[in-house]
């Protein structure tokens, strides 16, 4: 448009407020037919030429623009998963019936479904945000808890808890301050408005992560059995419906370019590629939501996430009677100079499409009419096998809606073993200088507890509610996440999440096993019984063969440690192209793990609460210190091979400590991961500020190490618990009887007339004062 | 007895209030923003939240709803009224209480177990604690710096109307250390901390003698029942 409306004769002034109907703009099927050679910015969509010659043949003609835009964004590799799909299989097929057997909904749904008992289930899912968090990190992070929490809404629970699993560059770079600024703010002002719990996660710094944070964010629902809803358009007549926040240009990534590179040169420009995130909207609809599931006035449900309305329309279509027509005129509009393309690619948050009975209609209208709710009816399912969109009056949609959700490319990309590896795996930590002497032993102590990733997080978890719903059974600092469901049986779960990339750097097979052993493990000292596993695969770019051979690897290494624990993969997410340049992140697969326990009453601390306890250790330490925080802190180094890890062993821990909390043998349990016993001991003392004597060895003699080994080495299968002496006989007794190692490494008690301290036998003395000031002090120092 | 709790929309703690009066055992009451309906309910609590987004000002939009038409009256005539956290913010923003609330003087929003000590025990809410007692009750808030101009302060001071002060830490820069008020007749009570998370074993704050085991919060719903039971 040249002319103003201004100056224009009244035919100048029509078309300006329609500018669409008569110009090149609106690209129906049909102008697609009969002008089948205009040129299509397919490859400014991300999509390769292959891909937009195979939409040709789909179709068996040109895309219009509309259907340009919804297979470029559902055929990315973030919506179509085309890179990760044939290795990401493994999770279904290396299952037993025992794994699935309490599985009410397995993978590829918006989350994955756990019957927990009593009519009860639960819900998780861990999801990145990555790249959005570090162009505009606070809200990055925020829409990215909201984006999870919604995927959690859509199965027909209630969200009830949230996590995160962070990733940022070295703690003193420039940088890194503004990510985390903006990462926990965004965190903390999204999740907290919500109402939602924060029960814990892990933070971790490494230069790695530099232009690549990682903002991973898990959320855990619950609902009845007989609230379970899917994302599916049945019943041919039904309506689709559109309702939440109006649909506006925020979160347009590959639209912005579709926008400037052959439409209207009137329509809006640049679109922030970030979404904006109103946590307000999200909590009014979830509540809506809630409340139109208990009145069984939705048959099915699906968040708008990525791809928006591409997404939703062909995911719901695809998964139900496979047709739908949808007047794109209907959608609510925030801006009304959208054009069609951008309100099918739209990412604009808080927003559902429910699929609603005609005769329910009148009172789904009533539910969000009384939370305020703007709703739109935009079409229905129908039984065409096709879905057709019409805006303006004309189709500019006609697809099999399969080929957009769910035939996409699928690419099984060269792998290659690095180059580098062998070089790397053949430099262990083991020859570094150990310490010997007790004033040396005691700094490195100290310096462990004080460095970036042992080091205190509250700094963080304080800005976010844990308190809020009254169900929090235990939260960070302890090693795992609980929540009561049931407030009569005391019925709850678990949950946490790790990944250690220093270890999947060094052989990414064993790496994810050692996280998943890790994440177990966090459930088991708590006390539950870990039953699911959500992960969120963190890689470089596919498109170099090194980092695909390390995300097979990962994914192998998951698949069958999930097998030979016994718990299936319900659900999660993978982010390539994490990487700077071409230099990629450590691979880091984030695993969750999701316990189940019959009544948090029972739940055990990660700190000593008690004097006279005896410190127990469980489990064999080898030299193992390759990867170890204590190498990467104390040497710079970071070689070798990771610590062994024995599934079993994991599994006869878990039933151990399960036995010991059932019989309430068990004051507190704190696994052994990053930074070995010593960090272990530190944190077990300032949980509570409760000291220590320790007395190693005996343990030295019978694993055969030295003293700095027994403190820093990070073998796996090991926990610390502390037992209430009168219980002393029974503890071991069930050790003994379960064959598991255990060894007696101290007690609870101070010395006599002192201040609290952490007293290793000989060696060192160390008040706890002094170990909290270390250990709590490094984030204020960076970030307060 | 019935207490009263309103939902707004982006109330959060709405259903652990109403726990919290179960747990005194009274008689919990949902009532909707939107209605101009007590439902004849003998006290009303205000609970914590975003309501409405915090848009404008935290608990502005709120403290002009239907339901606080009821609310303000009712508080007029003497019925208990029990603001916590952003119900505080709704308090001063309809003027039932003094002065406001401001952005924690930090920046960022503070959760944390925070002693307390109670000031006055001649209100309705706290008539069941000793004067000068000191209790544990989680704090949780972005906007709890309390604020007031000296003439207000001395006055609040001077008539006994603080009612909760932070002790040992200021999570937000509060006036005075001041964690709650009062109106003078002493029905009407505002405060940052929430006593209804200091309920239930296992799901309180920290104390000396255990992890999660304070309860400190339940005696203010019990205060508002005995003194109603009292009359």
């Amino acid at each position: 448009m040249t002319t103003s409306p201004v100056e224009s004769s009244p035919a100048d002034a029509a078309q300006i407020d329609m500018p669409f109907v008569d110009g090149p703009l609106v690209d129906t099927v049909e102008r697609a037919a009969t002008n089948p050679e205009r040129e299509q910015p397919y490859a400014a969509l991300g999509l390769k030429e292959d891909e937009y010659l195979k939409i040709r043949e789909i179709l068996g003609r040109r895309p219009t623009s509309g259907e340009l835009a919804m297979y470029s964004v559902m055929w990315s590799e973030h919506c179509s998963y085309k890179s990760s799909k044939v290795w990401l299989r493994q999770f279904g097929q290396k299952v037993t019936p025992e794994m699935t057997k309490n599985l009410m909904v397995g993978m590829g749904e918006n989350a994955g479904v756990i019957d927990v008992g009593e009519g009860w289930a639960v819900t998780f899912k861990i999801e990145s945000h990555n790249h959005p968090s570090y162009i505009e990190p606070f809200q990055g992070a925020a829409t990215g808890v909201g984006g999870i929490v919604r995927d959690i809404i859509s199965m027909g629970a209630r969200p009830v808890a949230v996590m995160d699993a962070l990733r940022f560059g070295a703690i003193d770079s420039p940088d890194t301050a503004r990510v985390v600024h903006g990462v926990v703010s965004g965190i903390s002002f999204y999740a907290n408005c919500l109402g939602l719990p924060n029960i814990g996660g892990e933070t971790y710094f490494d230069s790695v992560y530099q232009a690549n944070p990682l903002v991973n964010a898990l959320a855990v629902g619950v609902l009845r059995h007989e609230d379970l809803h899917l994302a599916n358009a049945r019943g041919v007549g039904n309506k689709v419906v559109l309702f939440g926040a109006r649909t506006g240009g925020d979160g347009i990534g590959g639209a912005s370019i579709l926008a400037s590179d052959s439409f209207s040169a009137s329509g809006p420009t640049k679109r922030p590629a970030v979404q904006v995130g109103d946590p307000f909207a999200e909590k009014v609809l979830i509540e809506c939501c809630l409340e139109l599931f208990r009145d069984d006035l939705v048959e099915g449900i699906q968040d708008l996430g990525a791809a928006g309305i591409s997404c939703a329309t062909s995911e719901l279509a695809s998964n139900g009677d496979g047709g739908m027509a949808v007047d794109l005129d209907r959608v609510l509009l925030r801006d009304p100079s959208l054009t069609a393309e951008e309100i099918l690619m739209s990412e604009s948050q808080e927003r559902m499409m429910a699929i609603v009975r005609p005769e329910k209609l009148d009172a789904f209208m009533a539910v969000v009419g009384k939370w305020e709710v703007e709703t739109s009816v935009l079409g229905e399912v129908t039984d065409t096998g096709r879905l057709i969109i019409t805006w303006r009056g004309e189709t500019i949609v006609d697809v099999d809606p399969r080929t957009v959700a769910v035939d996409g490319p699928v690419y099984d990309r060269p792998i290659a073993y690095p180059t580098w590896i062998d070089e790397l795996n053949a430099d262990s930590a083991s020859g570094l200088a150990r310490p010997t002497a007790g004033e040396e032993l005691a700094a490195q102590v100290q310096a462990l507890a004080a460095s970036a990733n042992l080091s205190d997080k509250s700094w963080i978890t304080a800005q976010y509610d844990r308190y809020v719903m009254g169900n929090t059974a235990l939260s960070y600092p302890d090693d795992g996440g609980m929540v009561r469901v049931d407030e009569e049986s005391g019925l709850g779960f678990a949950v946490a999440t790790d990944a250690n990339g220093r270890y999947c750097y060094l052989d990414p097979y064993q790496g994810a096993q050692l996280a998943l052993a890790e994440a177990y493990r966090n459930v088991a000292v708590t006390g539950a019984t870990p039953v699911a596993v959500s992960d969120c695969l963190n890689f470089g770019s596919p498109e170099n063969p090194e980092v695909m051979w390390q995300f097979s690897k990962s994914v192998e290494g998951l698949a069958d440690g999930c097998l030979e624990l016994g718990i299936p993969v319900t659900g999660g997410n993978v982010s390539f192209y994490n990487q700077t340049g071409n230099v990629p992140i450590h691979p880091t697969p984030v695993v969750g793990v999701l316990g189940v326990i019959d009544d948090v009453a029972r739940r055990v601390p990660s700190g000593w609460q008690d004097e006279g306890h005896n410190i127990y250790l469980l489990g064999i330490t080898s030299l193992e210190l390759d990867g170890s925080a204590w190498a990467g802190l104390v040497h710079g180094h970071l070689g070798g091979r990771p610590p062994a890890v024995d599934l079993q062993r994991e599994k006869e821990l878990a039933g151990l400590l399960n036995g010991g909390t059932k019989e309430a043998l068990i004051g507190s349990a704190h696994d052994l991961a990053d930074g070995g016993l010593a960090q272990a001991l530190v944190e077990s003392a300032l949980r509570f500020g409760i000291g220590a004597r320790i007395f190693l060895d005996e343990l030295c003699e019978r694993d055969g190490i030295d003293l700095a080994t027994a403190l820093f080495s990070e073998s796996t299968g090991r926990v610390i618990v502390s037992v209430p002496r009168e219980d002393d006989v029974r503890f071991v007794g069930l050790c003994e009887a379960r064959r598991y190692p255990v060894q007696r490494i101290g007690v609870t008690d101070g010395l006599p007339d002192a201040a609290p301290s952490l007293n290793l036998q000989g060696m060192f003395d160390i008040s706890l004062a002094d170990l909290r000031a270390g250990w709590s002090g490094t984030l204020p120092t960076h970030f307060a | 007895m019935r207490i009263g709790v309103v939902t707004f929309p982006g109330s959060l703690d709405d259903r652990d209030a109403q726990r919290a009066v179960r747990f005194a055992d009274a008689e919990p009451v949902a009532l909707w923003h939107g209605d101009h309906d007590l439902q004849g309910v003998d006290a009303v609590v205000l609970p914590g939240g975003f309501s409405y987004g915090d848009y404008l000002r935290c608990g502005a939009i709120a403290a002009r709803s239907a339901i606080m038409t009821e609310v303000i009256a009712a508080a007029e005539q003497g019925m208990p009224i029990l603001g916590i956290c952003n119900g505080f913010q709704m308090l001063t923003e309809s003027h039932l209480l003094p002065g406001g609330l401001i952005r924690n003087e930090a920046g960022s929003f503070v959760c944390r177990d925070q002693l307390l000590r109670v000031e006055s025990t001649s209100t309705t809410w706290t008539s069941g604690f000793s004067a000068g007692e000191e209790i544990i009750i989680p704090l949780k808030n972005g906007e709890g710096g309390y604020i007031a101009d000296a003439v207000t302060i001395e006055r609040l001071e001077g008539e006994g109307r603080v009612v909760f002060r932070y002790l040992g830490y200021n999570p937000n820069g509060s006036m005075n250390d001041i964690a709650g008020i009062s109106n003078e007749r002493g029905n009407v009570v505002g405060l940052m901390p929430h006593p209804e998370h200091a309920i239930e074993p296992g799901f309180g704050p920290d104390t000396a003698d255990a992890m999660r085991s304070g309860v400190d919060g339940l005696r203010l719903f019990r205060s508002a029942l005995e003194s109603a039971l009292a009359h």
